[in-house]
């Protein structure tokens, strides 16, 4: 193989992988604030641009326009490679990724191992960052994001295995390939075991407590501006996008489809994952750090370790691929009631209770001191 | 100098200085960082010798792991308490015993010279049924090791819970 094989060609892919990633995620973050925009009865971005599209854009000149500040008494070397720390294997995970049969810059043998084991080291840019930003914040959120970790990770290796066990290679085209029907049909549990665990790892709501607002302000990005952070909000939105393309590829049969050319159908299926995860975080409040680790360790490690064993089962005793969807769709409802009945049940009568807005009118009586009070401008000087 | 071997070099050359950065550093998070550094430059020297899946395991268990939980507990503790762990009295008995380690691999593998053997690329298939059926036993001692660890760990954290 001569030199431009070797180099150039992995190189210029690699260009183009960094094109193609930031052009999603521009279009990732104009999706999620017009949905969200959507869900909360409100238009979205709509200034620049038709339909506010070049919102993103705008928002991108100004991150790089604007000042980088560091704080005093930060660690400077850790304060500015945080950020790359927590890109560069969020990127790297890209390199084994197919996006077709045959779109793929290396098409490792272990591919669903290197984006498993690969993906894990973003962590480490966080606690990098939480660290050397000399604020308290930013320790706790780092913190917590190194204990999600530990607590996440699990499930997320366990759910590999078990889609590894199912198609019998850890190779991503082999794994499509052999899906037969997809395998979200045949083991609906290790899809939204991936999903929720994987929603964990990426920090997005409801499971987002490393960088909550609400609790620690931002978290490891509290002291970061300008375009650090801009890298920091960059490797985020690369890693959800992973996540939607992952799932698509273990359990949504990847770039197969009838009628659209190959590459569109894996986008169509990972920008659907996206939206049920962007409706996530506008439809769930924020589980609070003890819920987040009751929810990681007492239901999704076990159902994890639970579901490879029934594909063991049914690998090992030869059973219809159905058989399979019928014990995860088992474990689910058991493990949906169980939870139920511990969480809402043991709880009471909840004292809050939630009323859509376009039904508030019709279900909460307008009460009398708000009727009989006129608003005047005095009152409101006063 | 073939490139492989340049290659090899550069990814010692990260091993060895992160790992002596490890143990002189003031800073116990620089430590920390230096040792996720040279645990993957061993990754790195696991790809060179066609152990593809144990490089991703080295980064997995190691890197994604156990770094995290050292880091995770450097988050409790205060930095200025890391001033004093330079100055641990326990220097010159690690130094004795890393440098008899060191003494017994090197003459281990002078003896066995494991280096004329022709690399062969070993794929995952054959490493899980080798290692399940000729290294069952091995195996699964490792993981009773493991488990009783974990048992170890869990009993010592409810002790401490109760007083």
């Amino acid at each position: 193989m001569s030199l431009a094989a070797t180099v150039l060609v992995p190189l210029l892919g690699l260009l183009a992988l960094f094109t193609f990633l930031s052009a999603v995620v521009l279009s990732l973050v104009w999706i999620e604030r017009k949905f969200l925009g959507r869900i909360q009865m409100r238009l979205g971005p709509m200034r620049v641009g038709p339909f506010g599209l070049l919102q993103p854009v705008a928002d991108a000149v100004k991150l790089v326009t604007k000042e980088d500040v560091m704080p005093f008494g930060a660690n400077r070397a850790l304060f500015w490679v945080a950020p790359l720390a927590m890109f560069i294997p969020a990127f790297m995970v890209w390199v084994t990724i197919p996006f077709a049969r045959d779109w793929v810059i290396r098409n490792l043998e272990l591919g669903l191992f290197y984006v498993v084991a690969v993906s894990v080291l973003s962590i480490v840019g966080l606690v990098m960052a939480g660290w050397s930003s000399a604020n308290k914040y930013a320790v706790l959120g780092a913190l917590r994001a190194a204990a999600g970790l530990i607590s996440y990770e699990i499930p997320v290796v366990m759910v590999a295995l078990a889609v590894a066990m199912l198609a019998g290679s850890l190779n991503l085209v082999e794994i499509v390939e052999r899906q037969a029907p997809i395998y979200a049909v045949v083991a609906p549990l290790g899809a939204l075991l991936l999903l929720f665990s994987g929603l964990a790892e990426t920090g997005r709501t409801p499971f987002d407590i490393y960088h909550a607002e609400s609790e620690v302000a931002g978290g490891p990005y509290i002291e970061y501006s300008g375009a650090h952070w801009a890298v920091f909000y960059l490797a985020e939105y690369v890693s959800t996008f992973a996540l939607g393309v992952l799932i698509s590829l273990l359990f949504l049969g990847g770039w197969r489809g009838p009628w659209l050319p190959p590459v569109l159908w894996l986008l169509i299926k990972a920008y659907a994952v996206i939206l049920v995860i962007f409706w996530m975080r506008g439809t769930f409040p924020r589980l609070r750090i003890d819920q987040l680790m009751s929810l990681g360790w007492k239901v999704l490690v076990p159902l994890s370790f639970a579901n490879i064993l029934i594909a063991g089962v049914q690998l090992y005793y030869r059973w219809p691929w159905w058989a399979l969807t019928l014990m995860s769709v088992a474990l689910i409802v058991a493990v949906s009631f169980e939870v139920y009945r511990r969480v809402v049940l043991a709880g009471g009568k909840p004292e809050v209770e939630l009323v859509p807005a376009r039904e508030l009118r019709r279900k909460v009586p307008v009460r009398e001191e708000f009727k009989t009070t006129k608003v005047s401008s005095e009152g409101q000087q006063g | 100098m073939s490139p492989t071997l340049a290659v090899f070099y550069l990814l010692a050359a990260i091993t060895l200085g992160s790992a002596v950065a490890v143990v002189s550093s003031r800073n116990v998070v620089y430590a920390v960082l230096a040792l996720l550094l040279s645990l993957v430059a061993v990754a790195g020297l696991f790809i060179l010798l066609l152990a593809e899946f144990l490089a991703l395991v080295q980064v997995l268990i190691y890197a994604g792991a156990i770094i995290i939980v050292l880091l995770f507990a450097l988050m409790l503790t205060r930095v200025e308490e890391f001033a004093r762990v330079r100055d641990n009295p326990q220097r010159p008995i690690a130094l004795v015993v890393a440098g008899a380690v060191l003494g017994i691999l090197i003459a281990a593998f002078l003896r066995f010279s494991p280096a004329t053997q022709e690399l062969k690329h070993v794929g995952v298939t054959a490493l899980g049924s080798e290692l399940f059926t000729r290294w069952a036993i091995p195996f699964e001692v490792a993981s009773l090791v493991l488990l009783v660890a974990l048992i170890g760990a869990i009993v010592i954290a409810r002790a401490g819970g109760r007083e």
